[in-house]
């Protein structure tokens, strides 16, 4: 097995930087650090389409000239475009998806004062509970009212 | 000479790990000037000099609801669940067919297709041009819509602030200028140096940027990548010569009408060439040759389209992440 | 040839792991932004030069950008004395 995943190098490295990005993603608890492990498993998935459409000693998909005004396009030529094309898609994407996401950890930030997801989720359920005992003393004194 | 090289490695990984010792003749900035808004109110809760006391009151927190033991709970699962995921990913690597090979199933007909027919069907050099602008161009509006989304997300999540505080009366003020952080501007940047590489390499950027956008269908590039180096340049501009410049050619009714007019342009010209395509209408598009700059029908105002959509929403980022406007 | 991919993706492992240990926000973006400049060498050798222009202008320049620009807004760049007690 070990023999067949050195002949497979890019998709093993592939999949272990997507262990390391989903381990970052779970384990890390501050949000910045999550974002950044969310962009490692995107690359992650990124190499591993473009590693599968690599064909040894072929070109890059460019149309070559053949000298006389024509144009070589046998398929023996060139690498495989569609992955190239999806990956270029996704590279965007994934750009969005930071941004979006780190607009909204800095208004997490702005109104807990913490990147932390466990002292920001600590901060809701305090306000939670002194919400509800306000609540709750209102209610008592309307009753005695 | 192996305890100097003993030493180096440690402070390499100390530096690695973030804790290393700072060095003899590092400038310390100075203190914040006093205007910042968050030092007017040190005492707020919410303020970020609590940060250390916060991880104090979340160890007391996790003690008081006894919450320890799920916390060790939920890093041992998800270790767990990590590796697993990793073991049998690596089982199936293991299984598929050799790296690089030309029987892979991957290089089916699909391929041959494409490569020996997108020539002269596209008119593109660049097959991968010819392959996202042309065969599958939805997918590429589809992905500029999304662009455009996050862009205008963004806009309301970090520009909606602004306009409370515009709209609060003045006595409201100080109570929330502890909040309104993330108006905050940029340090000036008055620097000779910064300015004069800046004026160097504006314009070769901009140059850079437009080759790569108008020769999308010939060589590598296209509206993606041009317009992000397109962004960097504003970028640059910003930082250079103050947001205010940049301001007064390019601001949010820029951006909108621009992203919008090329979004409609796109929809336009891809629905009416994929309508007549797929009823077997006659085309008024021309194809040209291959290899010229005026080829590949649809394909470079395209280009042109999706590169004014990528240079405006990453500028758009920048500014809104900078002082929070655009 | 192949040592220098071997080079290069034993460099993007190690990256990827510095990022989840380092405990300096600022190393870790920095550190980020090697991974995504090596994983733009990488898609040169793969024969997707597309991918490698838009890497290198998207992944290593402005995302980069955008983390630079949210730690600056947190006070994590700027203000290193406050910062100290920190981390």
């Amino acid at each position: 097995m070990l023999g067949k995943l050195f002949l497979n190098h890019y998709e093993a490295v592939a999949v272990i930087l997507f262990g390391i990005g989903m381990t970052n993603l779970l384990l890390q608890r501050n949000l910045i650090k999550k974002i950044i492990g969310l962009n490692i498993m995107d690359t992650a998935v990124y190499l591993f389409l473009a590693a599968k459409g690599f064909v040894e000693g072929r070109a890059a998909p460019i149309l070559i000239s053949n000298g006389s005004g024509g144009w070589l396009n046998s398929s023996d030529l060139y690498v495989n475009p569609v992955p190239a094309g999806l990956v270029l898609t996704g590279i965007v994407v994934s750009v969005s998806v930071t941004a979006f996401s780190l607009a909204l950890a800095l208004k997490l930030y702005e109104y807990y004062g913490t990147l932390n997801i466990d002292e920001a989720l600590m901060k809701m359920t305090e306000e939670q509970v002194e919400l509800e005992t306000t609540i709750e003393k209102a209610e008592e004194d309307v009753l005695a009212s | 000479m192996h305890e100097e090289l003993k030493n180096i490695w440690k402070n390499f990984f100390n530096w690695v790990l973030g804790n290393g010792p700072r060095p003899e003749n590092e400038v310390i900035p100075p203190d914040p000037p006093p205007d910042l808004p968050f030092t007017q109110k040190p005492q707020d809760k919410y303020s970020r000099f609590h940060e250390a006391t916060i991880k104090e009151r979340y160890e007391q927190w996790l003690e008081i609801h006894g919450l320890h033991i799920f916390s060790i709970l939920y890093s041992g699962l998800s270790i767990l669940t990590c590796v697993v995921i990793v073991c049998l990913l690596l089982a199936t690597v293991a299984e598929l067919p050799p790296f690089g090979h030309e029987r892979n199933p991957a290089n089916n007909e699909v391929i041959r297709r494409y490569v020996e027919h997108g020539g002269h069907e596209t008119g593109a050099q660049n097959i991968v041009a010819g392959l996202i602008l042309d065969y599958r161009a939805f997918d590429t509006f589809g992905e500029s819509a999304v662009l455009f989304t996050a862009a205008v997300s963004v806009l309301m999540i970090l520009g909606a602030s602004r306009r409370n505080k515009l709209n609060k009366s003045p006595s409201l003020k100080s109570e929330t200028t502890s909040r309104n952080f993330l108006q905050r501007g940029p340090p000036s940047l008055d620097e000779p140096i910064l300015r004069g590489v800046a004026s160097l390499s504006i314009p070769a950027i901009l140059m850079m940027g437009c080759v790569v956008v108008i020769n999308g269908h010939l060589t590598p590039g296209g509206g993606f990548s041009g317009g992000a180096i397109l962004s960097t340049a504003l970028i640059l501009a910003s930082n250079a010569y103050g947001p205010e410049r940049v301001h007064e050619f390019y601001n949010e009714r820029t951006f909108i009408v621009s992203s919008s007019t090329a979004l409609m342009i796109y929809a336009l010209s891809k629905g009416y060439s994929f309508f007549t395509g797929a009823n077997h209408f006659h085309s008024i598009i021309p194809k040209g040759t291959i290899g010229n700059i005026f080829s590949a029908g649809l394909i470079l105002p395209l280009n042109i389209c999706v590169g004014l959509i990528v240079a405006g929403t990453l500028y758009t980022f920048y500014s809104l992440f900078s002082k929070g406007d655009l | 040839m192949i040592i220098i991919e071997w080079l290069l993706l034993i460099f993007l492992i190690v990256c990827a792991i510095a990022v989840s240990i380092s405990k300096n926000l600022l190393n870790s973006v920095i550190i980020f932004m090697n991974y995504s400049l090596v994983m733009a060498v990488i898609w040169v050798l793969l024969r997707s030069p597309d991918l490698a222009i838009t890497e290198a202008a998207v992944g290593a320049g402005v995302t980069s950008v955008l983390f630079f620009l949210a730690l600056r807004k947190i006070g994590q760049i700027g203000h290193e004395k406050e910062n100290q007690n920190k981390n």
